[in-house]
C-alpha cells in the first residue's frame, strides 16, 4: 500500500504516468582511462598505499615474503585459486580451505592475520577491489587485526573508470564488492586519527612480478 | 531586505545559538574540525589533483536531475532488481513504518540485539528509540555515533557526528555507560569501543545500514565509509537491512566512477574513503558468508513534497557529504545542535523546511548570510542560495502576522520617504546619534526603551549597526 502510495506522490509531482520510460536517455556514463605504462602503474599505487600508512612489498617470491609476515601468528587465508597456486595456504599457522560460515567466522574472530589476494588493485587511489565468490570471503579482510593481500601485477588498473570498464555491472558476477583503500581508521575523537577501529589497522599489499 | 525585517527567532534556536557562541571551547572544535575538513577538500579537489573536478559536479548534477526527473520509473527498475538477486524492496511512508518493518521481521525472526552502521536516514526517523520502545537493542557502531548514543546526543554534523566531544567528554560518557576506568586517550578509547562492539557485531541477527547511492541497474546498495563498521553490519548477521531515502536512487554502476570521485573528497578530503561497499542481494550460491537476507528500505517521509517545484526538487540531489556545513559561517559558529533536526548547516536550512512544512520551521531559510560559500562547494550542483531565498519567499506567503506585515510595510515607506529627503535624511541621522548610543564607541546593539519594541527589538537581536559618526559626511562637506 505505501508502495502504491509512494509512487503515485511521485508520478503526480512529475507528471508522470506508471510505467512510461524516461523522457530522454540518462546523461551518458563518463569513463576515462588514461593510458599509464605498468611500471608506473606500480609506483603510484605503492605510493598511495604508503601515504595511507599501509605496507606495500613488491616481489618475484611472495611465498618467503608471506611466511615471514606471518612467521609465529595464526592466519587464515582465503580460497584463492592465486594463494594456493603460490603455496600461501601450504604455509604453517595458515587455516585455509574454509566453506562453512561460522566456521569462518570464529576462525576470523581469532585469527593474527587474515590473507587474500585482490581481484583488482586501483593504482591512482591505493585501492584493492575484493569480490565476494566461493574464493574469497567477506571477513577475512575485516575481522583479522592484519590484513595481507598478495596480487599479481597484471591485476593493477589505473582507477574506478577502468575498473567500472572491466566490471560494468559487479551485481552480475557477486553479491558484493567491495573497495578497500588503506586500514581502517576513524578520527571521531578530537580529529585524531586512529587506525584499527573495526578492521584491520595494518594493510599489507605484495604485489608479484 | 524587507523580507527578512519581522523575521523572529524562535526562542529556543536564538537560547541554543547564544549557548553555542559563548562557549569557548565549543568554538574552538566546531571551528577546527571544520577548518581541517574543509582544508583538505579544498586541497584534493585542486586543479592539479583532479583537473576534471568541474566537469565531473556538472556530470554528477545531471544525472542526479535526471534521476529525479524520473524517480518513478528508476525506483521501480531497481527494486526489479534487487528481487532478481534475492532481495527485497520495502516501501516506507515515515518512520513509523520503518519500525513497524524491523519490528515485525525481529518478531518473526526472535531477534533481539541489532547492529547499527551510520545512518543520518535512520536518525531522521528515531529508529533507535522506536524500536528499543519495543524492547529490542539497537547499537551504533560508528564510533561518533556509539558516544552519542552512549550520551543520549544526535549528530552534531553529518560527517563528524561527535566533533563537540572532547576526549574528557568521551572518558566519562564511557565510564558513566560502561562502567570502565577512566581513560582519554582517544587511541585507548577507540580499542575499548572496537572491543565491545565485536562482541555485539558477531552477536547480533540483524544488521541496520544507510546507503549512499541505490544503485537502479543493478538493485545495489552502495556504503561509503572508513571504520569498517558498515561492512561488519553488512556481513556479520544473517539479515541486512538498508534504509535509504527514495531519492538516493542513481541509473548505473557506472555512475559511480562519477559520484565516488566527488563524495570522499567532498565529505573528509580523502581520493577514497576506506571502504565503499557495493551490495545486491543476500549471499551467493557458494559465497561462504554474506547475509541470508537483504531488504533494502525506501523512504519517503516529506520526500515527495519536494518534487513538484522545478528549482527547489534539486535539493534532493544531495549526497550528504557536509561540504556545505564545514564551508558555511553561519554553521562554523552556531554548530549543529542549534538546528532544530538532525540534518544540520546550509542542507539542513533548506531540506529540513521542506521536509516539515515551511511554517513548522520558518526561521532556517533565514539563518544564513547568503554569501554562496555552500553552493560553490556542492559536489552536485545544488544552488542552496537560491532555493533559501524561494523558501524565505515561501515563509513570507505564509506568514499568518498579517498585522507585523502591515507595520513592516509603514514601516518601510517611512523609511523610503527618508531616503528620498535630503533634509529628513539628515534629521534622522542627526536624532538617531543622540539617541542610540554606541555600546563600546563602535556598535549599537539596541536602543533606548521606548524605541525597543517589536520589530525593532528583534532585528537588533540579530544584528549590530556601526556607531553613528560625530560628524556626517554633509557636515563635513559644508566645512570645507
Amino acid at each position: 500500500m505505501a508502495r502504491e502510495n509512494i509512487l503515485h506522490k511521485v508520478r503526480t509531482a512529475l507528471g508522470r504516468s506508471a510505467g512510461a520510460p524516461p523522457g530522454e536517455a540518462p546523461p551518458p556514463v563518463r569513463l576515462r582511462i588514461p593510458e599509464v605504462e605498468m611500471e608506473s602503474r606500480i609506483a603510484t599505487m605503492l605510493m598511495r598505499i604508503e601515504a595511507l600508512a599501509g605496507k606495500t612489498a613488491r616481489t618475484c617470491d611472495p611465498l618467503s615474503y608471506v611466511a615471514e609476515a606471518i612467521a609465529g601468528k595464526t592466519a587464515v587465508a582465503s580460497n584463492a585459486f592465486y594463494l594456493e597456486q603460490i603455496g600461501v595456504t601450504g604455509l604453517p599457522g595458515v587455516r585455509s580451505g574454509i566453506t562453512d560460515r561460522a566456521e569462518l567466522r570464529s576462525i576470523c574472530a581469532t585469527a593474527d592475520v587474515g590473507i587474500t589476494s585482490a581481484d583488482y588493485v586501483l593504482a591512482d587511489t591505493g585501492t584493492l577491489v575484493m569480490i565476494a565468490s566461493p574464493q574469497e570471503a567477506r571477513l577475512i579482510s575485516l575481522l583479522p587485526p592484519a590484513h595481507i593481500a598478495v596480487v599479481p601485477k597484471e591485476r593493477i588498473l589505473t582507477g574506478l573508470d577502468e575498473l567500472f570498464t572491466a566490471v560494468p555491472r559487479p551485481a552480475e558476477i557477486t553479491s558484493s564488492m567491495v573497495l578497500i583503500t588503506g586500514p581502517s581508521r576513524t578520527a571521531d575523537i578530537e580529529q585524531i586519527l586512529v587506525r584499527g577501529v573495526h578492521g584491520p589497522g595494518l594493510i599489507t599489499v605484495v604485489v608479484v612480478g | 531586505m524587507s523580507t527578512e525585517f519581522p523575521q523572529t527567532f524562535p526562542q529556543t534556536f536564538q537560547q541554543k545559538i547564544h549557548s553555542t557562541l559563548a562557549d569557548a571551547n565549543l568554538q574552538l572544535a566546531i571551528y577546527t574540525a571544520t577548518g581541517r575538513l574543509k582544508d583538505k577538500r579544498t586541497e584534493n579537489v585542486a586543479s592539479d589533483v583532479l583537473p576534471d573536478y568541474q566537469e565531473l559536479r556538472s556530470h554528477a548534477n545531471a544525472i542526479k536531475k535526471h534521476t529525479i526527473e524520473n524517480l518513478d520509473f528508476y525506483l521501480e527498475e531497481f527494486e526489479r532488481n534487487v528481487e532478481a538477486h534475492g532481495g527485497k524492496v520495502v516501501y516506507c511512508k515515515d518512520g513509523s513504518d520503518v519500525a513497524d518493518f524491523v519490528l515485525g521481521l525481529a518478531k518473526e525472526k526472535g531477534s533481539r540485539l541489532i547492529v547499527k552502521s551510520k545512518s543520518m536516514t535512520t536518525e531522521e526517523v528515531d529508529l533507535n528509540e522506536r524500536v528499543e520502545h519495543h524492547g529490542l537493542e539497537a547499537v551504533e557502531t560508528d564510533l561518533g555515533e556509539y558516544i552519542l548514543q552512549l550520551a543520549h546526543e544526535k549528530p552534531y554534523h553529518i560527517v563528524a557526528p561527535a566533533l563537540h566531544k572532547t576526549r574528557y567528554d568521551v572518558a566519562e560518557i564511557f565510564t558513566r555507560e560502561l562502567r570502565i576506568p577512566e581513560e582519554t586517550q582517544p587511541e585507548k578509547q577507540t580499542l575499548i569501543a572496537r572491543g565491545v562492539l565485536r562482541e555485539k557485531f558477531l552477536a547480533a541477527d540483524i544488521g541496520i545500514s544507510g546507503a549512499n547511492f541505490l544503485v537502479s541497474d543493478s538493485g545495489a546498495v552502495v556504503i561509503v565509509e572508513n571504520e569498517g563498521n558498515a561492512r561488519l553490519t553488512t556481513s556479520a548477521p544473517k539479515i541486512h537491512i538498508a534504509v535509504a531515502g527514495i531519492e538516493k536512487v542513481i541509473p548505473r554502476a557506472q555512475d559511480l566512477a562519477t559520484f565516488l570521485k566527488l563524495l570522499a573528497r567532498s565529505a573528509t578530503g580523502q581520493l577514497l574513503s576506506v571502504y565503499t561497499s557495493f551490495l545486491s542481494g543476500p549471499r551467493r550460491p557458494g559465497e561462504v558468508d554474506g547475509p541470508d537476507e537483504f531488504y533494502v528500505v525506501l523512504l519517503d517521509n516529506g520526500r515527495t513534497k519536494l518534487l513538484p517545484d522545478r528549482s527547489k526538487r534539486q535539493s534532493l540531489y544531495c549526497i550528504r557529504c557536509g561540504a556545505c556545513l564545514n564551508t558555511c559561517p553561519v554553521y562554523r559558529k552556531i554548530g549543529g545542535h542549534s538546528f532544530p533536526w538532525v540534518y544540520s548547516g546550509p542542507i539542513g536550512a533548506i531540506i529540513t523546511p521542506q521536509f516539515m512544512g515551511v511554517s513548522h520551521e520558518p526561521e532556517l531559510p533565514f539563518a544564513s548570510s547568503l554569501c554562496g560559500a555552500c553552493g560553490e562547494v556542492c559536489p552536485v550542483k545544488i544552488d542552496i542560495p537560491k532555493i533559501l531565498l524561494e523558501l524565505r519567499s515561501d515563509v513570507k506567503k505564509t506568514e499568518t502576522r498579517e498585522k507585523q506585515n502591515r507595520l513592516e510595510k509603514l514601516g518601510f515607506k517611512i523609511f523610503a520617504w527618508m531616503m528620498t529627503h535630503p533634509r529628513m535624511f539628515e534629521f534622522a541621522g542627526r536624532m538617531a546619534a543622540a539617541m542610540a548610543p554606541a555600546h563600546d564607541g563602535k556598535w549599537i546593539r539596541s536602543v533606548p526603551a521606548p524605541m525597543s519594541i517589536g520589530p525593532v527589538k528583534a532585528w537588533l537581536s540579530q544584528r549590530d549597526l556601526p556607531a553613528s559618526p560625530a560628524k556626517s559626511f554633509r557636515e563635513m562637506w559644508r566645512q570645507r
